[in-house]
């Protein structure tokens, strides 16, 4: 990594500390944040923050590890939950899963190689009454049908613009 | 349309039940609240009263008002619906609440996946505080100030357990505490904390408004009031709906439209299932007590499909700090999709069943105590489904 980059995500983390405070309390939403503008919190952020709180960095990797919208590995710009639960599974949430899996080129768990879209699985998302439903990071989607797969990822695609971040530096942040 | 029967609280006035509380003193509040008889609609039944009681007695230099808005249990949504609709009735029961047990702050809990939600309930924060109904001197009184403030949960269904969820707030992993000693106590920081459910917060103003005998009055002598159930599944009309405590499995599905109704589960994945023989019951605290969850499966439903379905979800969200549930849902996994490779002996199912009961004693929090319900009572419902069977699962 090169040292601007470092500099820059000292220089966050820094800003991000300031916001949410030195206390412990502070650590998950300081994590919340790197991840939703970084889509990973590395080894580096993980030493970083916990410097800035003054607790060990293995406190840190507890807590990455523990929440399951915190994730060391590397995820997409994009990241799909699909509703896993009984009431979305009976509603048809396997043909929808099969058409993201064909439509991406990914199985869940995987991200695509531009790094744009990460597939996982999610535990009820509280929309048992409209499923299948899904997760496109903040946004849930409803009633779901293999048809609407397509034009869910393209609208996806058209919001991706020249201001994101380049996937290969996010990968080494 | 979420919203599928009348709704009680939609012709709730806002802020007429904090206006009558701060013309009371906070023990006249918590003695309404005991009147009315609520016991806590996040699913364990703990009387709201006594839990505010305690709260207020006990001494810290600070105390803490949480609102458990991290709705996680498979099949319940009336929260989302609640926070949707009513946010001014929620912020404003946590409102009197912290009057009730002299906290200065509260804090809304909302699970990650709910994110789209917060805009709106931030917008409603700062409204509140403009209208002076949040922040110094509350309504002008000079004796009480009160905020607000939302957390985001990050996707971990065991912090919906009100120990796990102050581990999370104070910024640890959602592992659960022993208890005692009870958040009333020893919560936040330490400091005296009552958790409550969203609805419980949303009824509690309407209590206000309408008095403890109108409450009262609805639902049976030991679950008072009425009761927001998230109903999905093999019905026509899915949705949020609202009957009185003590309403039958029956009623429910005649409202929401089933009638070959194979087992309904009430209380999500950590629920018991019932097959229709027992479809006369009640759902209330002294029957089948639930949080609100109801999913119902037609007569082409596999149980075991929804065995498995709901053990993948607990091996998923076991916090792993104790064997009983980190370990005892692998292995009742294993044994289900045993049973549906038509693999398991008789003896192997009863041993099965055994370590599900062992679970329910032996874990440390309610989320190992409850994960082996579901599985136990498919089994003793749906037996002849189970033994005997052929292959059904590609084998792996
Ligand atoms: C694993 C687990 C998950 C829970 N999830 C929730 C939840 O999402 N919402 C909730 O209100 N209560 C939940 N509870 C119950 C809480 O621990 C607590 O009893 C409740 O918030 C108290 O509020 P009430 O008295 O108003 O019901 C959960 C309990 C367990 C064991
Ligand atoms: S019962 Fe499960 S979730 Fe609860 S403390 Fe034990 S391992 Fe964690």
């Amino acid at each position: 990594m090169l040292t601007t980059q470092q500099d820059r995500l000292m220089g966050e983390i820094n800003e991000l500390v300031e916001v949410h405070g030195h206390d412990r309390s502070a650590l998950i939403p300081i994590l919340q944040d790197i991840q939703s503008r970084y889509h990973a919190i590395s080894d580096f952020t993980m030493q970083v923050v916990a410097d800035r709180l003054e607790i060990h960095p293995v406190e840190v990797f507890g807590v990455v590890t523990f929440y399951s919208f915190l994730n060391e590995k590397h995820h997409g710009h994009f990241v799909i939950r699909v509703c896993r639960t009984i009431s979305c599974d009976m509603a048809g949430k396997d043909a929808v899963a099969q058409q993201l899996r064909s439509d991406l080129g990914i199985d869940f768990g995987e991200t695509t190689s531009d790094g744009r879209f990460t597939l996982e699985w999610a535990n009820c998302i509280g929309m048992c009454d409209q499923g299948p439903a899904m997760l496109v990071n903040d946004h849930v989607l409803t009633h779901v049908t293999p048809e609407r797969v397509h034009d869910i990822l393209a609208a996806c695609e058209k919001t991706f613009g020249p201001h994101t971040p380049q996937s290969d530096e996010e990968h080494t942040l | 349309m979420t919203i599928r029967n009348n709704m009680t609280l939609s012709s709730v006035e806002k802020n007429k039940g904090l206006a009558a509380a701060m013309k009371m003193e906070p023990a006249g509040v918590i003695g309404i609240i005991r009147g009315s008889g609520m016991k806590g609609r996040g699913g364990a039944g703990f009387p709201t009263g006594a839990k505010w009681h305690f709260a207020a007695s006990a001494k810290g230099e600070r105390k803490f008002v949480v609102c458990n808005a991290d709705e996680g249990e498979p099949g319940t949504f009336k929260d989302r619906v609640l926070m949707d609709e009513w946010p001014d009735l929620i912020f404003e029961g946590m409102t009197i609440a912290g009057y009730a047990i002299g906290a200065q702050e509260g804090i809304l809990y909302l699970r990650g996946e709910y994110t789209y939600i917060r805009k709106a309930l931030e917008e409603c924060l700062a409204k509140r505080r403009e209208e002076n109904l949040l922040g110094n001197h509350v309504l002008g009184n000079s004796n009480f100030s009160f905020d607000i403030h939302i957390h985001m949960g990050c996707g971990a269904y065991v912090c919906g357990e009100e120990t796990a969820l102050i581990e999370s707030l104070e910024g640890y992993r959602g592992e659960a505490r022993n208890r005692p000693p009870f958040p009333v106590n020893t919560g936040l920081n330490g400091m005296p904390t009552i958790v409550n459910n969203v609805e419980t917060f949303a009824w509690t103003s309407a209590i206000l408004v309408n008095g403890a005998d109108w409450f009262k009055a609805i639902g049976t002598s030991k679950s008072t009031g009425p009761k927001m159930l998230s109903i999905s599944g093999d019905v026509e009309c899915p949705g949020v709906y609202e009957f009185p405590m003590g309403t039958t499995v029956n009623d429910v599905l005649d409202a929401a439209g089933c009638d070959c109704a194979k087992a309904v589960i009430i209380g999500g994945a950590s629920g018991h299932c019932l097959p229709p023989a027992e479809f006369s019951r009640a759902i209330c605290y002294e029957d089948i007590s639930t949080g609100g969850a109801v999913i119902v499966f037609g007569p082409d439903r596999d149980m075991l499909d929804v065995a498995e379905s709901f053990l993948e979800f607990f091996a998923d969200e076991s916090c792993g700090q104790c064997t009983p549930c980190r370990i005892g849902n692998v292995k009742l996994l294993e044994g289900v999709r045993m049973l549906k490779c038509g693999k398991c002996s008789t003896n192997c199912l009863r041993d099965l069943c055994a370590l599900g009961e062992t679970m329910q004693c032996a874990s440390k929090c309610g989320l190992g105590q409850s994960s082996p319900n579901a599985f136990l009572s498919i089994v003793r419902h749906f037996k002849n489904e189970i033994l005997g069977r052929a292959c059904t699962a590609a084998e792996s």
